[in-house]
């Protein structure tokens, strides 16, 4: 509505220039999705070519989107969706998306619209739609609903409802180890010292999404740097453009070398450009804002899941009520490397640390690579520094993440790391 | 004789003339004729940009405003939301009082709804903690509407900015309390409130969840419009907005007039909010005001402060916004596309009241060729 009034000041006056000016910028991003889109759909066609015999029946999926093709992270669910199209043969209108649907009765109302449409699967990706989703998913116990990011499904009773997540903590782990690789060559080169490799962490919210992932994000960078420290300072929003850009120049100054981020624009790039710092990105590839900055971005493929969601109603089959994969099944990924940027020989490491994440002889969170409060995980359960219920998430040497629900749990602030905003 | 050929030859193609007066029929006329207009226009725009059909984009803003029942009673229940502000800003519009904070007073009802659902879920009876939610929330919004006022009726300040200024005020308490609220904690949230019990949701009426928010408003409304045109306070309003200097010559208390009549207009946006969290979205965030407090102004500024307009105005406004989230999911077209057609059509019904104050005379040749001869 906020929009809707600015543009009724000013349609009148601009329409001509606002539609010329965003189509140029809406068609760069929508362009990044589609190609995104065209690489997964290649791999996933001749997967699940097999799979898909009469099967792209008359099915309707619908798509709750908390922003647009312009937004980062709804643009790697966009591709995500493209991608499941593709592999299960639907045609356009066989999927019906909403898009800027806020976290308010608008997401409810767009729920039970798709259902009266006839979706039999409905999916939203922003974590603030589940409950509107849960109450959408009691009133029609026929159609499918599967909610990203969420942790309700189970503990709501409701067969129809369904978490999802990737692991991306995996992908946030191989950026941090081509962070690291960065870091060492600005150690080696005499740039910094050793003691100096400060990292700076744009966070959105403090809560475990966010917690869990710039703490693999740091494990990752450690693993090749282990004096590297880092600091976390919040924005209060998912996508700030400004705030996100003041917080890294505020990082830059107060000494850290190498930027990375939890939070969706591009702001913290654009201010890593102008400050000559390397910078790791989320979602998507930011080297069109850090040319000479941008190491990769950790980013997610949805289109698995999507496949795997609409094939399982498709064929009338009941599907896990909390999903969440990783490398094993390409639903993480790195965006490609920028050789103007990167350390040497850093394709070879991410190749063989992806390659160890996948064969499960690499846990992101072991235990006997971090400490809690000086103690190792297991003493700090111990001893009561540590709320008990991680117990349960602990076994083996590592931190079971996103096991026990898609998503992510770990909220602990490992030594090493410092919560500027705490 | 050469001066005055100069003279007249400059006469302009056309002047304008005000009208003394103007029949109903012909005023719809022209208001007719500015809709068909405009709707060409955007026919031309969307065919210009997006290559799709035209009617097609225009029956899917229908199928998207009241498509399905389900489709109305959204549509419903956003034009009474939409009306209600409006309603709210009307007798501080009136007095000449530029109230842009209905915003934030639309929050300050919704903190006090959401915190009172929070507090007292489990511990009021349904009915009393829905009457405590209606008087608290219109108290908040009452106080954030009394401030400016005493501001303006004391020291004169300037009460645009200020009211202006208090929404962001009013936004930062509410993500104050989310840091109370949020669940879970860190992710800024709120989620739905009293999911399971209900307690303090509007009920439902008539077979509908917003029933209640129908009575509420029509009947807000109907005072509102009574107590402006019928009783003394609505006169001394009236003639503080013509002149503030006429006003104490009459007799009339203008401070106290600013003060009462902002505490009115605050108090019913802080019913919005109400209408809002209770009967809407059973949430807070700094989103729940959703810029209705500044399209309102649109809705009474351009209804004249006419209830019946400000239902068509309101029910125009939202039908559009409703259509476009079709349109958007239909055609793959930007939201930003149903803004654009909002925009021509307000274009051309604001500019058509022009042609309905004044008519055009245009140059007469004959006149030209006697002064030529």
């Amino acid at each position: 509505m906020k929009k809707k009034l600015v543009a009724l000041l000013t349609a009148t006056a601009m329409s001509v220039m606002a539609l010329t000016g965003c189509g140029d910028a809406a068609a760069e991003p929508a362009a990044q999705a589609t190609e995104a889109a065209e690489a997964a759909a290649e791999t996933e066609a001749a997967q699940t070519e097999a799979a898909q015999t009469e099967a792209a029946s008359d099915i309707k999926v619908g798509v709750i989107y908390i922003g647009d093709e312009n937004e980062g992270y709804t643009a790697a669910h966009m591709a995500g969706i493209e991608a499941m199209k593709a592999a299960l043969g639907l045609s356009d209108d066989q999927v019906i998306a909403k898009t800027n649907i806020g976290e308010d009765e608008n997401c409810y109302d767009a729920a039970v619209d798709l259902a009266d449409q006839g979706c039999k699967i409905v999916f939203a990706n922003s974590f603030g739609h589940e409950d509107y989703l849960l109450r959408a998913a009691a009133e029609y116990p026929d159609v499918q609903f599967a909610h990203a990011t969420g942790y309700q499904a189970t503990s709501s009773g409701l067969s129809n409802m369904h978490n999802y997540f990737t692991a991306v903590y995996e992908s946030r782990y191989v950026s941090g180890v081509v962070a690291g690789l960065k870091l060492n060559e600005m150690i080696e080169s005499g740039k910094i010292t050793a003691d100096a490799a400060k990292v700076g962490y744009v966070g959105a919210y403090p809560y475990a999404e966010v917690i869990s992932g710039f703490t693999s994000f740091f494990l990752g960078v450690r693993s090749i740097v282990p004096t590297a420290t880092m600091e976390v300072q919040y924005t209060s929003s998912w996508a700030d453009m400004t705030a996100e850009n003041e917080v890294a120049t505020a990082l830059i100054a107060d000494g850290c070398v190498l930027i990375s981020q939890h939070a969706d624009t591009t702001g913290a790039p654009t201010a890593c450009e102008a400050a000559g710092v390397p910078c790791v990105g989320y979602n998507v590839d930011m080297t069109s804002v850090a040319p000479t900055c941008a190491l990769t971005s950790a980013s997610i493929n949805w289109g698995p899941y999507y496949t795997y969601a609409v094939q399982s109603v498709m064929n009338g089959e009941s599907f896990d009520t909390d999903w969440c994969r990783g490398y094993e099944e390409d639903a993480d990924k790195i965006t490609p490397l920028n050789d103007a940027a990167i350390a040497e020989g850093t394709a070879e490491k991410v190749a063989e640390v992806e390659a160890a994440i996948k064969d499960g002889s690499l846990h992101v969170f072991d235990t006997t690579t971090f400490t809690v409060a000086g103690k190792s995980l297991e003493d700090a359960i111990a001893d009561g520094t540590v709320d008990a219920s991680y117990a349960s998430y602990v076994s083996d040497g590592y931190f079971h993440e996103s096991e026990l629900a898609s998503a992510p749990a770990f909220a602990l602030i490992i030594d090493g790391i410092t919560e500027l905003t705490e | 004789m050469s001066k005055v050929h100069t003279v007249s030859s400059k006469e302009p193609l056309f002047h304008m003339i005000k009208r003394d007066g103007i029949s109903a029929g012909k005023a719809w006329a022209i208001r007719l004729i500015a809709v068909v207009l405009s709707l060409i226009v955007c026919a031309v725009v969307i065919v210009a940009i997006t290559h799709q059909n035209p009617l097609e984009v225009y029956a899917g803003i229908i199928s998207g405003a009241v498509g399905t029942k389900r489709r109305i009673w959204v549509t419903i229940r956003e034009t009474l939301l939409l009306l209600l502000v409006a309603i709210g800003l009307t007798p501080a519009f009136r007095m000449r009082f530029w109230n842009i904070g209905a915003e934030g007073q639309i929050l300050l009802g919704g903190i006090a709804s959401a915190g009172l659902m929070i507090a007292f879920g489990n511990v009021l009876p349904g009915w009393l903690l829905l009457l405590l939610i209606l008087v608290a929330s219109m108290i908040a919004g009452m106080i954030w509407g009394l401030i400016p006022a005493i501001f303006k009726a004391t020291f004169n300040t300037n009460e645009t900015l200020f009211t202006l200024m208090l929404n962001y005020v009013a936004m930062q308490l509410v993500t104050f309390c989310i840091v109370y609220w949020e669940k879970p904690a860190g992710s800024n949230t709120v989620g739905i409130i009293n999911g399971d019990s209900k307690a303090g949701w509007f009920p439902a009426l008539f077979g509908s969840d917003y029933g209640l928010s129908v009575i509420l408003v029509l009947a807000v409304t109907l005072l509102v419009h009574i107590y402006m045109k019928y009783s003394k306070q609505g006169y001394e309003i009236n003639v503080v907005g013509e002149s503030q200097n006429t006003a104490r010559y009459a007799g009339i208390n203008v401070t106290a007039v600013i003060i009462r009549t902002m505490m009115i207009s605050g108090a019913i946006c802080g019913l919005a909010g109400a209408v809002v969290v209770s009967g809407a979205s059973h949430t807070i965030s700094t989103s729940t005001a959703g810029g209705r407090g500044f399209t309102a102004i649109i809705v009474a500024w351009m209804s004249k402060f006419h209830p019946g307009a400000m239902i068509l105005v309101s029910l125009f406004l939202v039908f559009m916004q409703q259509g476009s989230i079709q349109i958007a999911s239909q055609f793959g077209l930007n939201e930003n596309a149903s803004d654009i057609i909002t925009g021509i059509l307000l274009f051309f019904l604001i500019g058509c009241e022009f042609f309905i104050r004044y008519q055009l005379e245009f140059r007469k040749k004959k006149q030209e060729k006697e002064v030529q001869a």
